[in-house]
Formats: C-alpha cells, sequence, structure tokens
C-alpha cells in the first residue's frame, strides 16, 4: 500500500478530515504568532542552520569529545550501529540491575529502534509516561506526529481506552479526569521504576551533558526516582558548545507549539551520588544519510514538528499515512534513506509548496530534497512503470514542436467531442472524480496567434 | 528590449484567453512581445515526477528557442521558477544561464521590470487571490505568512490599483491548493480535498471573482468552483488586469 491510497481512506472521512486539519492548522497558527512577535526569528534560524551545518561537518571531532566529556563525568558511554545493537545495549544494562520495571520519556530514537516490542519480549515491563505516548501505547499504534504522538485521537477515543485500560467510566471524555486517571496511573509506574530511559534533544560536545525538554515534566520525575538513567541519542543530536544551546532553545518550543520555551528544559550532565547514567549514542543509517551530499541536511532536524502542522497534505492524510516512525515532510525525506522501496511513494506525497522549508527552524531545504528524492527514485526504477513509460514518451512529444501542436489539439478536441460520460468516468480520468474539465476552446492560442499574424487586425 | 511570450501547454490548449490578454497586457504596458512558434513546455512535469534525465532534452529545446530574448515571460509563475531552478541541471553555458534570469514570471514582470505600480481600469468586484506557491514561495512575489503577518504583494498591489475593486481576505492566506502537477493524480483524493477547502475559504470571505498569477493552480480551483456549480468566476489575473472584462 503506498501514501495516496493510505491517504484516500483518512480522507473518506471527511468530518474527521477537518477536524485533523483545523486541529494542527491552530497550532501552526500559534507558531506564527509566537514567531511573529521575536523581531530576530530568521536570524535566530540562519544562526541555528549554519551551527548544525557546522557540527555535522566536523561531527566525528564533536563525538569524540563528547565522549570524552561525557566520561569525565562519570557517565557510561555506549555506541550503537544500528537499532539492534541499541536494543541489546539498553537491555543489557536493564538486566545488569536485575531490574523488571522501567519508564520512558519521550524518544523517536526508540521508537525509530523499536525498543519497546524488544523490551517487552524479554519481560521487561517499559511504561511510556509521556500522557501522548502512553495513550498510544495503550492502544498498540504508533506516534502519528513527532512532537503530539496522539494527535489523531480525539478526547472520545482516549475515553474509550482509558475505560478499557486505566477503569475510568465508559463515555468519560472530560480531558482533565482522563488526565488525573493517567497521572494516578503513572505515579505507580514512576515509584515502582528501577530504569529510567529518556530521550536527548541536545547533546553539548563541550560539557558531554545532555538536554531534555519536556512539557510535562515526566523525563525528570523518571530519571530522578530511578536508579538508572540511560538516555538514548542519535549521533545528530550534538551541539559544539553549551552558549549554542540558547538560540535551539528558543527555535524548538516556538516552532513546535508556539511557546517561548518548553515547560521543562533539564541538564543531565552527570549521576546523581549513588546512581548511574548511561548515554547510547546511535547510528542507525544516519552515516549514511550523512554521506548523501544532496540529503545530508536532514540530519539537522531538531524534531519540532513545523513542518507537520504545516503541511497541507500532512494535515489531511493523517501521521499514520506515512507508515514511518517520522510522518510528514521530514519522514518524507529520511524514510527513503532507511528503505527506498518500501518509502517510493512518500517523496511524492507533497505538492512541493515548500511551505515546510520556510517554517523549518534550522531551515533544512525540505522541498528540494523531495524533488531530488524523487529524482533518485526515477533512477532506481521505484516509480510505477506506467509513469516512467508515459513521461519518456511526453519527453519525445514535448522535443517536437509539430507533433506537440497536433497531440495537444487531439487532446482538446477529444474533451469537445467524446461524450461526458467518457471523458468524466472515474476509471479514465482521475481528475473528473472532483472536477470538472476545462471547457474546450475553439481556437488553441497558438492557432489565434498565427491567424493574427496572417490578418493583423 | 527583445520580448517572448512563453504559454504553458495546458494554456495554450484550454485558456487561449490568458495568452490573449498576457500579450494584450504587454502591449498595453508598451511591450511588444513574440510567440516564438517553436515552444513546447519546460520540462516541469516530468521532471516533478522523478524523471529529469528524460526532461533535460527538453530543457535544451527550451534554451535553442529562448536563448535569443532579453525576457522570457509566462503567465504561470510555476513554469518560471523551474526554469529558474531546476535548469541547474544542464552544462551552465552563457545560453543557459541567460534563460534561466530572463525568465519572468507575467506579475512579477510588469512590477519589478517594468517598474508599474498601478494599472488604469476598473473591476468593481469582490475579487479573491490565489497566490501560487511557486510564485510566492519560489519566486518571492507576495509576502509569506510563516514569515510575516502582513499581508503584500505583487498582485496584491497591482490588482488594488484598481477602481471597485474590493480584494477578499481569506482565513488561510497562502495554503497550496493542491493541484502540484502530477500530484492531482497521483494523490487524486488530497488534491480534491485541498482544492475544495481552499474554494471553501473563498466562499466564506465573500469571494466572486478567484484570481491569480497561475493558471495551472485556478484551472484545478476552477474544476470545483465549476463541479460545485459556485457562484463565482475564475480568471486569471491577466485577464483583468487587461481590462476588457468586466
Ligand atoms: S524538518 Fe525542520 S520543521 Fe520539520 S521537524 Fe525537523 S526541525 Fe522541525
Amino acid at each position: 500500500m503506498n501514501h495516496a491510497t493510505r491517504a484516500a481512506k483518512f480522507v473518506g472521512d471527511a468530518d474527521r478530515t477537518t477536524w485533523h486539519d483545523e486541529t494542527l492548522w491552530f497550532v501552526r497558527a500559534k507558531r506564527d504568532k509566537a514567531v511573529y512577535a521575536v523581531p530576530e526569528f530568521q536570524d535566530l534560524r540562519e544562526l541555528a542552520s549554519q551551527i548544525k551545518d557546522h557540527t555535522l561537518s566536523k561531527l566525528d571531532t564533536y563525538l569524540e569529545q563528547f565522549e570524552e566529556q561525557a566520561k569525565r563525568n562519570g557517565v557510561h558511554v555506549h555506541w550503537a550501529a544500528d537499532a539492534a545493537e541499541h536494543n541489546a545495549i539498553i537491555l543489557d544494562i536493564i538486566r545488569k540491575h536485575n531490574a523488571t520495571r522501567v519508564v520512558k520519556s519521550k524518544s523517536m530514537l526508540t521508537e525509530e529502534c523499536h525498543l519497546n516490542p524488544h523490551l517487552l519480549s524479554n519481560g521487561i515491563e517499559v511504561v511510556d509516561t509521556d500522557l501522548g505516548e502512553r495513550i498510544i501505547q495503550l492502544r498498540d499504534e504508533a506516534p502519528s506526529h513527532l512532537v503530539l504522538p496522539a494527535i489523531h485521537l480525539k478526547k472520545e477515543d482516549v475515553g474509550e481506552t482509558f475505560f478499557q485500560h486505566l477503569g475510568t467510566a465508559k463515555g468519560e471524555i472530560d480531558p482533565q479526569v482522563l488526565t488525573e486517571a493517567a497521572r494516578q496511573h503513572l505515579r505507580a509506574r514512576f515509584l515502582a521504576a528501577e530504569v529510567a530511559i529518556s530521550g536527548v534533544n541536545f547533546a553539548v560536545a563541550e560539557t558531554g551533558g545532555v538536554v531534555v525538554c519536556t512539557n510535562e515534566g515526566n523525563a525528570d520525575l523518571g530519571v530522578n526516582l530511578a536508579h538508572v538513567h540511560i538516555a538514548a541519542m542519535g549521533i545528530e543530536k550534538l551541539i559544539p558548545r553549551l552558549s549554542d544551546l540558547a538560540v535551539f532553545t528558543r527555535l524548538l518550543a516556538r516552532s513546535a507549539t508556539g511557546q517561548p520555551v518548553t515547560t521543562y528544559t533539564s541538564h543531565y550532565t552527570k549521576p546523581a551520588a549513588g546512581k548511574e547514567m548511561h548515554i547510547v549514542i546511535v547510528d542507525n543509517g544516519r552515516t549514511k544519510q550523512l554521506g548523501r551530499p544532496d540529503f545530508r541536511a536532514s540530519l539537522k532536524c531538531i524534531r519540532c514538528g513545523a513542518c507537520m502542522n504545516t503541511c497541507p497534505v500532512y494535515r489531511r492524510s493523517g501521521g499514520h499515512s506515512y507508515d514511518f516512525t517520522v510522518p510528514g515532510p521530514i519522514g518524507a525525506i529520511l524514510s527513503p534513506n532507511i528503505d527506498m522501496k518500501k518509502h517510493s511513494s512518500l517523496p511524492f506525497a507533497s505538492t512541493l509548496c515548500g511551505s515546510c522549508s520556510d517554517v523549518c527552524p534550522v531551515k533544512i531545504d525540505i522541498h528540494t530534497q523531495l524533488y531530488k528524492w524523487r529524482q533518485v527514485l526515477g533512477e532506481a526504477n521505484e516509480i510505477p512503470a506506467s509513469k516512467k513509460w508515459s513521461m519518456k514518451l511526453m519527453g519525445r512529444l514535448l522535443t517536437s514542436p509539430k507533433v506537440f501542436g497536433v497531440s495537444g489539439k487531439l487532446a482538446r478536441q477529444g474533451i469537445k467531442y467524446l461524450p461526458y460520460s467518457l471523458t468524466h468516468a472515474r476509471h479514465f480520468n482521475v481528475w473528473a472524480v472532483a472536477r470538472e474539465l476545462p471547457t474546450p476552446p475553439k481556437q488553441s492560442f497558438r492557432e489565434w496567434y498565427q491567424q493574427q499574424a496572417k490578418n493583423p487586425a | 528590449m527583445k520580448v517572448a511570450l512563453f504559454v504553458p501547454c495546458y494554456v495554450d490548449q484550454f485558456y487561449p484567453q490568458v495568452g490573449i490578454a498576457s500579450l494584450q497586457l504587454l502591449e498595453k504596458l508598451g511591450v511588444k512581445a513574440e510567440f516564438p512558434a517553436a515552444q513546447t513546455c519546460c520540462g516541469q512535469p516530468l521532471a516533478n515526477s522523478g524523471c529529469e534525465k528524460d526532461a533535460l532534452p527538453i530543457y535544451r529545446h527550451y534554451v535553442d528557442t529562448f536563448s535569443d530574448y532579453d525576457y522570457v515571460v509566462a503567465p504561470s509563475g510555476s513554469c518560471v521558477y523551474h526554469v529558474r531552478k531546476h535548469f541547474d541541471k544542464l552544462e551552465q553555458t552563457p545560453e543557459v544561464q541567460q534563460v534561466r534570469t530572463s525568465a519572468y514570471d507575467l506579475i512579477d514582470f510588469i512590477t519589478t521590470v517594468l517598474g508599474v505600480t498601478e494599472i488604469p481600469g476598473t473591476f468593481p468586484h469582490r475579487v479573491g487571490l490565489h497566490l501560487s506557491c511557486h510564485g510566492q514561495r519560489g519566486l518571492h512575489q507576495a509576502n509569506e505568512s510563516e514569515m510575516t503577518p502582513v499581508r503584500d504583494g505583487q498582485l496584491r498591489r497591482l490588482l488594488g490599483s484598481l477602481n471597485g475593486i474590493e480584494l477578499t481576505e481569506l482565513d488561510r492566506n497562502d495554503e497550496c491548493c493542491g493541484f502540484g502537477g502530477t500530484f492531482c493524480v497521483s494523490e487524486a483524493a488530497i488534491s480534491a480535498r485541498m482544492g475544495q477547502d481552499r474554494v471553501a475559504d473563498h466562499v466564506r470571505n465573500g469571494t466572486t471573482v478567484l484570481t491569480g498569477g497561475d493558471m495551472s493552480c485556478l484551472m484545478h480551483l476552477e474544476g470545483i468552483v465549476r463541479r460545485r456549480q459556485l457562484p463565482m468566476r475564475v480568471l486569471h489575473a491577466a485577464e483583468i488586469l487587461n481590462g476588457t472584462l468586466s
């Protein structure tokens, strides 16, 4: 199944699509307001972009510096080449402590590596403590958005899930009541947890510390209660200096939700007395992307989700239509790097309107990369054969003005003389499912122009 | 000043009046543009489908046809954007560089090259502006809501100079209409929904004449307007500015 098929299914529920579109547009509008209020916002974007470009260009150096500093701080540093290694390392740490109860705050990397199923199948109870994440974990679903993982669900859906799993009353949809139920449920898990896993928003090479941004404070509660903290990060999370961080914290929350800053910006540099801290640094395809000059910049992403909120396609097709851990425009340029065949339709799930590139706080040229992935996919024969051949034919046609004139005329006359039932039949003409065809004029422009030239008025 | 008119294939076949209006409007502004008969296409449909290689001969044909002109003007920002941005795939000969810098969207040409800020005329209607993404975000012909709350742009100014015109304000000033070239076929369901939402915004805000600088978006929106039998005319901005309509 490709994106278009899944998207058509989503958009088939017109009311839900309206609701989804408007909900995310609301977030985009909040972002706009926050952005307009900062006169130097575009300068900040440029700065952030340059810091990330610079960091990626010296990634090896900064990674080593980071490791050295972290070790000096008493942190255990692990390197994972891929998802399997990442999962094995984390399971190993948990087992060394004879632990079975784990809490985890938001981390797209652990989603990407499918850590939860791996831990569960090894007898470890792992509970996501971000509210949205917990909701979809109970429903056994994937996140549909980077920062709003359960944005595809309405409060009625959440009420039903909590009724089934947390024992709230049937039909309870009051957000306050539902959140309170989640708090009570999670509190018990927090208190019992032996190990806390967190993601990483930024890793500072200079200090060896990691920074985690949340709105719920769930990362802090988990880390501070548990004996062991494991922070999982992709190699692209690095920034050189602590002073660079301010640029990103100013951009991140404004771009994500329109807040000036996330409620919690937590710095974890060394383990508390008597406790342990681990950092797992993961590649999982990132160096491969780094090796693709046209697509390298995708690694600058700070996972703010703004490109999703603004994407007119994402808002109407839902995050699950992308069938990849990271949905939306950024997912569409990250996914072919991982599996070109499986995700070949994603770079085409865009009108190339460019709004994503214009909201991106680190100025990733997302829509240009979408265009470039299309070429890579075309070259690799990962686009439908019918499309490929019709394009080849068109290529010939469009280099010959004579044939071009005749075929255009045929197309125009075709609309005129063929019966409506044929030109507008769904099977023959996808265009006409929702739109009328243009009314064919008597003369083409070309014909008019030639006539004018012959008999000037 | 030697100026050529580039008429995209669908305009040639289905909207000749837009080509005619462009030509006449330029003439009124003192520019006699030629229509080189050898022209075909800019190659964008192929390239956007991932077949850039197959489009290269089309690019070369475009260069051969237009490299002698000082300016190549098209009533479609999308084609212009393609020539400027994606002809980087060709070897950058002086001819290629020439066509990449001489390509202008009609409204951009009138505003930037001719320096025209006002068009005499009357158009007493509630006009809704559709900003094409390639014109706006690609060629920077209008402010973007991603950057600033100020709604300003070339077309808004030119149209605003007409007597009696009232420009409608949309809830979403610059959301994409969903045409997207082959996107309208490969993602037909999303494309249609995007177009319907765009049209609904215009209906909600009282647009009776829907216009813009790019006929491809307008063809898509017109298809929806007509299917839904809405009381709204869809016209290319050149038709309005040319002043032959009322
Ligand atoms: S690509 Fe840019 S806009 Fe999209 S999530 Fe990443 S940082 Fe945010």
